[in-house]
């Protein structure tokens, strides 16, 4: 069975238990003051209700009515997290299907520019799009309806088979070592934030977790870290600032190893991918790390900003070539970035997305699930 | 450098332009077409993209250019001007307010880099315009921002004012400008916690504080390497505060910039800076014609100019001047080039501001590194001091000795010896005004007066033309010649206006 008719069964069964899921989703929803435009009137009622002196308190509040509604939704985090990616990717869709008159040249001209303006990229939104004019042609269709379909049934087969055999499971270390997760990627893009999230997530698990903070440059990244640490309550090693940061490195393997760690989070500092300097600094570390232990770093795990365009390619693939990225985190997706980049990456690059960060508090980081990403994208189209 | 990979694919879109003596109209909606994937491909936003491509075929056909002399370039001349129009013609200084402290604010998604952009812009003030900025550290919600903010202006001995995690923001806010207000400083900027355009609680608080400290400036800080995306937040702030410009960070980064093109076109609102590398002082004012034209590969004389300016020492440049017209210039002196060349910053970002040299295929091969120049000083320092003045007196058998002595190749030490002959004799020609430049540059430069400029044209001449191999002569012929001809005439122009000012202002 093909991941679009699995999709297409789980949204009828979901139809027929819509009732009372829709009404825990509203319930749950109503005093919630962030969410989708739908809701804006009533968020300003609540906002003027708690404008409370205090802004920390509010956050508080929140977050505590974050936690109640996510316990109430676990099973449907990803799509209440994805909300806003999905209502724009759908959206533009909608908008697309609105203006259908008849499959013509225009219209293939419009599905271009609709995938493009969900960040698919400029190559894979032409392929899908040439590859669409036949299908609709051999298959006929026609009508709205029809035509629809097969753009959504080929999205999520292109997605799909361009997926195959990548794994987003986490890689450990056999029993008795520190597992080593080495973390790269631009500028400002939320790695020592994803690392904070992360190292929650696993002390949790009840591991034992030491973080390394190996960004060394930018002034009070350090002090970043070590505010997570503490927020975790877990072990950081140090360096001082403009130091070598492949010494921190040394240390923190070191320290891992002696001190009986499960995991070991390495934090660097953002570098653009043109860099050939930094690149070279990232291997050396990396080389640092597999000197101690030879079958770590068990995962890079290269940091991509939601938002980022196409440039989140060229970064995938230069990061690649100097340090062998093994997996991906997305962050920021909880904004209005359209997910088409995931597209993009999955079909040039086969490097399976492994988390997505949706906001700033210590829990909104998930373990990426392929199926019910496509599924909250498209769910509304199907 | 950004922008690279859309250069070379709006050039290879403009090729089929080139050489033709006739475009038909099917020829230029081709070219349109290919432009417009070209731009769609480096993020411009969708909308903008389909106008540009409107206006510039309007412009095309309305003028009737199609039937004129030399159609393609005069389709080169419409896209330019419709691309440094899309990004807004002149460059827009910062706001100042009437009376003391100048109040600049910070808006922007998490990672933008504002508070790095703050330290960069505030450095630049005190340097360029010794002001005394004060630093307002109200990003209370991601870990050690504050820290950050400190430890910057620790760097720079800026204070910042800070009153710790615990407090809300809009009250530090009250009592940093209070604080501003007493110690007289001129200019005070708030950096502000990342958020989304879409976190009404945040937002409201940006608007709380927008309210309260009457910003004379609010920047929006976009990093260039933003998606379809870009235009959504540029709005999203926009309607919600009103921003007054925009802060394009991470230019340094290979992205095609696209964002940099849909922001102002969006919001209406001016790009005023952009942060091109991680150093404080990688902070520059945003040029849209001098970007239009890096973007179609026309080099950017302007700016190549004012860096040689700024980081060329001049006595020394007139001194080595002389020495060329004498032709005494030797060894000693070329160092003395070297080093100051090496001041300048990466010889390849230099030399793509020489018109026809951004994509000139030569320019792949000859990758340029610091390495490349400590070698030839190297070279350089194992000579004797009499030979360093008489290259003459260079045998076989001393080469062989300098070879060893630098730990360099004799092949190395050939090509320098050469190299340096050829670059003297060329530089002795020139500066006695008997040619010997490629053609276009001779143009440019005949006009002038070095001396009145500033810059001795001998270090254009030597960029262009000397001391590195695999550079001579701008990229000639089909399209590149072209574009290349084109940007001459235009730089020559604003040469012969900024020396008329110049002029005018001596008199």
């Amino acid at each position: 069975m093909s991941l679009f008719d699995r999709l297409r069964g789980r949204k009828k069964d979901e139809e027929n238990e819509k009732k009372s899921f829709f009404n825990r989703v509203k319930d749950t929803f109503a005093p919630l003051p962030l969410d989708s435009e739908e809701d804006q009137p009533e968020n300003k009622l609540s906002l003027e209700e708690t404008k409370k002196p205090s802004a920390n308190k509010k956050k508080v509040s929140e977050s505590e009515e974050q936690v109640q509604y996510k316990e109430d939704l676990e099973a449907n985090s990803y799509e209440e997290g994805l909300t806003k990616t999905r209502s724009s990717f759908s959206e533009k869709f909608k908008m697309l299907m609105a203006n259908f008159r008849a499959v013509d040249e225009d219209f293939f001209e419009e599905l271009e520019e609709t995938l493009i303006a969900a960040d698919v990229g400029f190559e894979m939104a032409l392929k899908i799009s040439n590859e669409l004019q036949d299908e609709v042609r051999l298959k006929n269709a026609s009508s709205k309806k029809d035509v629809q379909n097969t753009i959504i049934e080929k999205l999520v087969n292109v997605y799909d088979q361009a997926g195959n055999g990548e794994n987003n499971e986490m890689l450990f270390a056999e029993a008795g070592q520190p597992s080593v997760f080495l973390f790269v990627g631009v500028n400002g893009v939320g790695k020592t934030t994803t690392i904070g999230k992360m190292a929650s997530f696993y002390k949790k698990q009840g591991k034992k977790v030491l973080l390394a903070a190996a960004d060394t440059f930018r002034a009070g990244a350090t002090e970043q870290l070590v505010e997570w640490a503490h927020r975790d309550q877990v072990d950081v090693v140090t360096g001082k600032e403009k130091s070598d940061p492949a010494s921190v490195v040394f240390d923190g393997v070191k320290k891992s190893i002696d001190g009986h760690y499960d995991i070991l989070f390495v934090d660097t500092a953002g570098r653009l991918q043109n860099n050939d300097n930094l690149m070279r600094e990232l291997e050396k570390m990396k080389k640092i790390i597999t000197r101690q232990l030879p079958n770590a770093p068990q995962e890079v795990l290269l940091v991509l900003d939601a938002t980022t365009g196409q440039n989140a390619l060229q970064q995938a693939r230069l990061f690649k070539d100097s340090t062998d990225v093994t997996g991906l985190v997305l962050t920021k997706l909880d904004g209005t970035a359209k997910g088409g980049i995931v597209l993009a990456i999955r079909q040039e690059l086969h490097l399976p997305v492994k988390w997505v960060g949706l906001g700033e508090k210590v829990d909104d980081l998930e373990p990426f699930n392929a199926d019910e990403f496509v599924y909250g994208l498209f769910k509304d189209l199907i | 450098m950004a922008f690279e990979n859309l250069t070379s694919r709006i050039q290879t879109a403009m090729k089929t332009l080139s050489g033709k003596g006739k475009v038909s109209e099917t020829d230029l909606d081709e070219t349109l077409r290919e432009i417009r994937l070209a731009l769609l491909e480096a993020d411009v936003n969708l909308k903008t993209a389909r106008n540009f491509i409107k206006q510039v075929r309007d412009k095309a056909l309305g003028a009737k250019v199609l039937e004129g002399l030399n159609p393609s370039e005069q389709v080169v001349k419409i896209v330019n001007d419709q691309l440094t129009a899309m990004m807004g013609e002149k460059a827009v200084p910062l706001n100042k307010s009437s009376k003391i402290p100048t109040v600049i604010m910070m808006a922007g998604l998490q990672g933008a880099g504002k508070t790095t952009t703050v330290a960069k812009l505030a450095n630049r003030l005190k340097d360029e315009n010794h002001a005394r900025p004060l630093l307002i550290a109200a990003d209370v919600y991601r870990p050690a921002a504050i820290e950050q903010l400190k430890s910057l202006g620790d760097q720079l001995s800026i204070p910042v004012f800070d009153e710790g995690v615990g407090e809300n923001p809009r009250k530090i806010v009250e009592d940093g400008l209070k604080q501003a207000r007493e110690n007289k400083n001129d200019y005070v900027f708030i950096d502000t916690a990342g958020r989304l355009q879409i976190d009404q609680v945040l937002m409201q608080e940006l608007k709380d504080i927008e309210k309260m400290a009457e910003p004379d400036e609010i920047l929006l800080t976009v990093d260039a390497m933003t998606g379809q995306n870009a235009t959504e937040t540029a709005r999203g702030f926009n309607d919600a505060l009103g921003i007054t410009g925009v802060v394009l960070t991470k230019l340094d980064g290979d992205t095609r910039g696209g964002a940099a093109l849909s922001i102002r076109e969006v919001t209406g609102k001016p790009i005023k800076f952009v942060g091109e590398g991680e150093k404080v002082t990688d902070l520059d004012v945003f040029y849209p014609d001098r970007m239009a034209s890096r973007i179609l590969g026309m080099g950017d004389v302007l700016s190549l100019i004012e860096k040689t300016q700024k980081d060329f020492d001049e006595k020394q440049a007139s001194e080595q001047l002389q020495k060329l017209q004498e032709n005494t210039f030797d060894f000693n002196d070329f160092l003395e080039q070297l080093k100051q060349i090496q001041n300048m910053g990466p010889m390849e970002d230099m030399l793509k501001m020489i018109p026809g040299m951004a994509n000139n295929p030569a320019m792949a091969q000859a990758q340029i590194g610091p390495k490349d120049f400590s070698h030839m000083e190297a070279i350089v320092y194992s000579m004797t001091p009499g030979e360093r003045v008489d290259p003459e007196l260079l045998t076989p058998a001393r080469r062989r000795r300098i070879a060893a002595g630098s730990g360099r190749p004799v092949v190395d030490v050939n090509r320098l010896i050469k190299q340096f002959k050829q670059m003297r004799q060329m530089m002795y020609k020139f500066t006695n005004g008997k040619g010997g430049l490629p053609a276009g540059m001779e143009d440019m430069l005949g006009g002038m007066d070095p001396s009145a400029m500033g810059v001795d044209p001998s270090q254009l001449g030597d960029l262009n033309a000397g001391g590195f191999p695999g550079l001579g002569g701008s990229g000639k012929g089909g399209l590149g010649g072209k574009v290349a001809d084109f940007a001459m005439k235009r730089a020559f122009k604003k040469i012969k206006k900024a020396k008329k000012k110049r002029n005018k202002r001596h008199k």
